[in-house]
């Protein structure tokens, strides 16, 4: 596939949350204010160019040469939460302000299923490595995307009179449905 | 904890802690593989089976296991028995795995799993956890079975691949599309809401 047409498949048209549900729960749960949101979208689309690397390299040198495609989910799951671990030390070590502006949020990254997502839907494509770069970083900025979109209608949410038992996850996961329906009209593009 | 009767341990996981409407763990699965019932009940048997074995395992070893490695250890156990559902599925039910695709593999990031290794097994004996995860499970089988029915139904006409619907029927094509799962668990969700606060009321 063309690598314009990967970026813009993972930005709008196969969004990592809106389409393939990945990464619901910091959706649900950070997405109340648009700076957090935002702070969470740039450790998550940190976090994936890295892996997309990683797991790239772990899956091409060594699982397929030597025949271990089945220890594909443990080495991905292990290799995630150790990577998340070592880029929280590094980046607290090397940089303090970036640390501060993305804190709490890594270590929460390692639970996100998207990240584990997309290593494996990047495995599954069979992406070459530019590729898989490329699907990494667009993923992120797709999520980033939805997040702080959805942040910010629910921001405005706040001053609406919303029906009791649907406050809270109730009414984001509606809002979230015609956010879908409205990203869905971008199918068009890649055709 | 330790009060509580068998039943009841069994009983929280179908309702008070239902994992998807009240705890809202695991929604990832939960909204993407509710196409259609059969692919909905694949995963939640899968999911099933991943838990009922995490947690015999964990809770066996849980004194061998030192505490600052324990969410490592638990992911590898769990990781170990996702393989193995993953590897049954593709050896035995190959279309329905092609169909469920990265879902299955993604059951080792679950929240639904860990968070009962961590809270339950970790602390219990065997055969609670057990009971448990029993329950847990068929929280999980209940919310998933009904989230894929009223999409499948609405959605196709159908029921586990049965026409149900007559030919006056025109299917929703939104609800096999991600709108219809988003929209259709959050009112699921309002709903379930909605039951407690009346039944907390009356009581």
């Amino acid at each position: 596939m063309e690598l314009a047409a990967i970026f813009i498949s993972a930005v709008l048209v196969q969004n990592f949350v809106l389409y393939y549900f990945l990464g619901i729960c910091p959706f649900l749960g950070v997405s109340k204010k648009i700076d957090s949101a935002f702070s969470m979208g740039l450790a998550v689309t940190f976090v994936m160019s890295i892996t997309a690397v990683v797991s790239w390299l772990i899956n091409n040198l060594i699982l397929i040469p030597f025949g271990l495609d089945y220890l594909q989910i443990v080495s991905f799951i292990l290799v995630i939460a150790s990577l998340v671990q070592l880029v929280e030390m590094f980046i607290r070590k090397i940089s303090p302000p970036l640390y501060q502006a993305l804190g709490i949020y890594l270590p929460l990254i390692t639970t996100n299923c998207a990240i584990m997502g997309l290593a494996l839907i990047a495995a599954l494509n069979e992406y070459s490595f530019v590729e898989t770069v490329i699907f990494g970083f667009s993923s992120g900025i797709g999520f980033t995307l939805a997040i702080v979109l959805i942040a910010g209608i629910r921001e405005q949410l706040d001053l609406a009179d919303v029906p009791e038992p649907l406050k809270g996850a109730g009414i984001a996961l509606i809002v979230a449905g015609i956010m879908a329906l409205a990203f869905n009209g971008f199918i068009g593009m890649l055709t | 904890m330790a009060t509580k009767s068998i039943g009841q341990e069994y009983l929280k996981g179908l309702w008070d802690e239902n994992p998807v409407f009240r705890q809202l763990l695991g929604m990832c699965p939960t909204l993407a593989v509710t196409g259609t019932v059969i692919t909905g009940m694949a995963m939640a048997l899968a999911t099933t089976f991943v838990l009922i074995f995490s947690s015999l395992v964990v809770s066996s070893i849980k004194k061998l296991i030192p505490s600052q490695v324990r969410i490592a250890t638990y992911i590898v156990v769990i990781a170990s028995f996702v393989t193995i559902a993953d590897q049954f599925l593709k050896a035995y039910f190959y279309s329905i795995s092609e169909a469920l695709g990265p879902y299955v593999p993604l059951i080792v990031v679950n929240c639904i799993i860990l968070g009962r290794q961590e809270a339950f097994s970790s602390k219990n004996s065997v055969g609670r956890s057990l009971i448990d995860a029993l329950g847990m499970s068929s929280g999980f089988v209940l919310a998933l079975f009904v989230l894929s029915a009223i999409r499948e139904l609405l959605g196709a006409g159908t029921f586990l691949g049965y026409q149900v619907m007559g030919p006056w029927f025109k299917p929703w094509i939104i609800m096999i599309l991600p709108a219809g799962a988003f929209i259709t668990l959050g009112v699921l969700l309002g709903i379930a809401l909605l039951i407690e606060s009346k039944t907390k009321r009356s009581q």
